[in-house]
């Protein structure tokens, strides 16, 4: 994607969006080539595998404890279904 | 016709000290509230699949205590506890939470805000957690992964013990 459609979609001024770019260039979450007289930026999402490998594991722990707390859910909803008749 | 919600729950880290947990459920507030808040009922959840919960107290009232305990096998027993510190039913709760497997429990307690919030139904369910700092953050993060440590470990001696 060239910097002008990121300066579009983003809503920022030039000078901003090519910071950003640099920062992320230089860790690696954004590269770039040379088309032309257009540089085009790509994501590279690569890096951030580790630290959503990293969270996952906790996150699985709350899709464990609240599977369980909506199976207790469809228990109440019953309850106060029969309560309402 | 339930439609259930498995596996959705989102977690994010907003700043270097937070955890952000979001997830949806399929019930309104007044019962998530209820799931969440009675010992009875929490007994049936807070484990997930990494054991079972043998003790749950909640004195819910402002500055009142409240403490989990799981006992995820081998005798290897996990145990929060931690006190309330706003209490608005069926919308908010506020309080403080402690592992008491390292040193220094309340020292490193994080603060846990709650929301429930009810559309159409269903509730979206916000929780914020607060650390002292990265280091505290990370931490909580990764006994997360202990618990996904002691699971495997758990698979493996299965499979040891089929082998032998």
């Amino acid at each position: 994607m060239p910097v002008n459609d990121l300066v579009t979609l983003l809503g920022l001024a030039q000078p901003q969006v090519s910071k950003h770019l640099r920062v992320l260039r230089e860790v690696d979450l954004v590269r770039v080539r040379d088309e032309g007289r257009q540089r085009m930026y790509r994501l590279n999402s690569e890096p951030l595998k580790p630290i959503h490998d990293w969270l996952r594991r906790y996150e699985q722990m709350w899709d464990e404890r609240f599977d369980l707390l909506e199976q207790v859910l469809d228990e109440l909803k019953e309850e106060d279904d029969d309560n309402d008749d | 016709m339930t439609t259930t919600t498995s596996g959705t729950a989102k977690v994010t880290l907003p700043a270097d000290n937070q955890i952000l947990i979001t997830r949806e459920f399929n019930a309104p507030r007044h019962l998530v509230w209820k799931a969440y808040t009675t010992p009875d009922l929490v007994k049936r959840w807070w484990a997930g699949q990494r054991g079972n919960v043998t003790s749950a107290e909640i004195d819910l009232r402002v500055g009142g205590k409240w403490r989990y305990v799981m006992d995820a096998g081998a005798g290897f027993e996990v145990a929060f506890h931690g006190e309330f510190r706003e209490i608005d039913a069926p919308s908010r709760l506020v309080n403080t939470e402690a592992y008491e497997g390292i040193p220094d429990p309340d020292g490193h307690a994080g603060l846990v805000t709650v929301t429930f919030t009810e559309k159409d139904g269903r509730t979206h369910l916000e929780m914020l957690c607060e650390y002292n700092d990265k280091v505290d953050r990370d931490a909580v993060i990764e006994s997360g992964m202990e618990g996904g440590m002691q699971e495997s470990m758990d698979q493996l001696e299965i499979v040891a013990v089929d082998l032998s």
